[in-house]
């Protein structure tokens, strides 16, 4: 604080100028908070989109979030590739880790009970990212801004280039998505597939495929968001639990939709989190996410918006 | 063209179907009659490929697909309809229909979400085949609506449209006439009409009795499991049996 200079007059100063500085700050917690909302969304309809594809809640999300960031450094620091190149190369390998998950963990299942196949997803995320401890150790990894780090000013608050980055890859990811999902065919048979699982399989859709197509889909959503958040909130092995229950918190308020409900959900979560973090005490931060999942879930569990059935895929 | 022999399912101590076989012949339209719990369903649901049999097989065009499950039945070209239809109720009349064109997509996944031109030129390719097969059934007025939204009778005739779009060589009707008002039921005996037109061989599970003389060539009768007859709608009506199965007095 600078008031700290003024000693004489240091509680007067304090007293005149908080309001406009909270007024800044509440801003400046705003743009954080819908950047990281933005990350929880992206993960949140990875989620979804395999809980509609399969009835699964995939507690392994998380660990591909993980994944897209220490392979992007990878392929960054070790292979000495530009950006530009490691990241398509960490999307890849991380939806063949989502290739992989479905087909050794998934479809061997004889007998696919949610509670079976939710178990199976969180070994599957524990021996994940203990694969990933030993291959990377247990250190904290940044990878570099995008565009370089100036802040830029906005309204009397600061946003990093990164920010930017997150918001508009979101968007364009978010737009990609819809027009998969209701303008092309192989969406629609994911659809499909949500909507009346025995309706699918009789019209010849192959009901399996598109099982493991939602689990690609989510990789590459999962491993987006984990790339693009970890220049500002570094990487390691075990980002993955906690960005992972946030997406899901992000997906249980927009009613496991895979549409605008779980985006709008990871926005609202973002930034109560970030204000609460900001305004009361950062030691709540991650307390507010959890907090909400449980009033969701006890007062509302179809979701904050309800007809979320419109738009679940 | 359908081949079905010694099919036999017992339901833990209960036979609901004791070696049935017959075989419906090419581009023909065959009725499965028979009183409430004959096994006219269950049937229906093992040849489809919804339920295991006990024993038995089942040959389409002289290959055996028992135990197939759907997918790969819609993919040989057998495709059915439910006695509740089964529709993708949050999704328009016409994306229904563009679902059941899915199998005749060729472009991959990749080219579909990277909006490559042939992909997006496919698209419109499957929207105008899924129109003709609206248009088919008579519901092209529909086409934008929520089919969710839509009447009993003309869920079945979007249904239909569905099947049809898979461009099947044998349609399995579960009582497609259950639900419907007696014009729907004409409506309906005319599309079968239509559809054997095309040379695709029509089976049916029905009650109305006035819907299956009209419209069958020959009728396969089963009662309490087992085959009880088969012949042309003329044949069966006189047949003493079924007479007396119906009567309820042996």
């Amino acid at each position: 604080m600078k008031g700290n200079s003024l000693p004489m007059k240091g509680r007067e100063f304090l007293r005149k100028k908080r309001t406009p500085m909270q007024l800044e700050q509440i801003l400046q917690y705003s743009f954080s908070g819908l950047s990281t909302g933005a990350i929880y969304a992206l993960i949140g309809i990875g989620f979804s989109i395999i809980f509609n594809a399969t009835g699964i809640i995939n507690f392994a999300q998380g660990e591909f979030v993980m994944l897209g960031g220490m392979l992007t450094l990878f392929f960054l620091e070790l292979l000495q590739l530009p950006l530009w190149a490691a990241v398509p190369c960490a999307v890849a390998v991380s939806a063949l880790a989502g290739i992989l998950f479905e087909r050794l963990a998934i479809r061997p299942l004889r007998q696919p009970t949610p509670i079976n196949l939710v178990i199976i997803t969180i070994a599957g995320s524990i021996l994940i990212r203990g694969l990933a401890m030993l291959l990377w150790g247990k250190d904290t990894h940044a990878i570099p801004p995008f565009s370089g780090d100036e802040p830029i000013s906005i309204a009397g608050a600061t946003i990093l280039p990164q920010h930017i980055w997150i918001l508009a890859i979101t968007v364009l990811i978010i737009a990609v998505n819809k027009f998969f999902f209701y303008h092309t065919i192989s969406g629609k048979a994911m659809r499909a597939c949500s909507y009346n699982r025995r309706a699918a399989s009789l019209v010849g859709i192959d009901v399996r495929r598109m099982v493991l197509l939602s689990f690609i889909i989510s990789s590459v959503l999962g491993s987006l968001a984990g790339i693009i958040v970890a220049p500002l909130t570094m990487t390691a092995y075990d980002v993955g639990i906690m960005l992972g229950l946030k997406g899901f918190c992000a997906a249980i308020i927009g009613g496991m939709s895979s549409g605008m409900a779980t985006v709008v959900g990871g926005l609202i979560l973002g930034v109560l989190e970030s204000l609460g973090a900001g305004l009361i005490s950062s030691g709540y931060k991650d307390a507010i996410a959890f907090i909400i999942l449980l009033l969701i879930l006890f007062i509302r569990p179809q979701g904050l918006f309800g007809k979320a059935e419109s738009e679940r895929v | 063209m359908l081949e079905v022999s010694g099919i036999t399912r017992i339901f833990g101590g209960v036979t609901a179907l004791d070696d049935v076989s017959f075989t419906i012949g090419q581009g023909s339209v065959t009725g499965v009659i028979g009183p409430n719990g004959a096994g006219k369903t269950t049937l229906f649901n093992i040849i489809t490929g919804i339920y295991n049999r006990t024993s038995g097989s089942v040959k389409l065009g002289g290959k055996d697909i028992t135990g197939l499950p759907p997918e790969r039945l819609a993919r040989l070209g057998m495709v059915r309809t439910f006695q509740n239809i089964e529709l993708f109720g949050a999704m328009t009349v016409l994306e229904n229909v563009m679902v059941g064109l899915h199998t005749k997509s060729s472009s991959g996944l990749l080219a579909c979400s990277l909006m490559m031109p042939w992909s997006i030129a496919e698209e419109r390719r499957i929207r105008e085949a899924a129109m003709h097969w609206l248009e088919f059934t008579g519901i092209t007025g529909l086409a934008d609506d929520t089919a969710g939204n839509l009447s009993f009778g003309k869920g079945r005739l979007l249904e239909i449209a569905r099947a049809l779009a898979v461009e099947p060589r044998i349609i399995l009707m579960d009582e497609p006439a259950a639900g419907l008002n007696s014009q729907e039921t004409l409506g309906l005996a005319q599309l079968i009409g239509k559809i054997r037109g095309m040379g695709i061989t029509v089976v049916l599970v029905e009650h109305d009795m006035e819907l299956v003389m009209d419209v069958c060539d020959r009728i396969v009768v089963l009662n309490l499991g087992k085959k009880l007859a088969e012949g042309t709608p003329r044949e069966i009506q006189e047949n003493a049996e079924v007479i007396a199965a119906y009567l309820g007095d042996g």
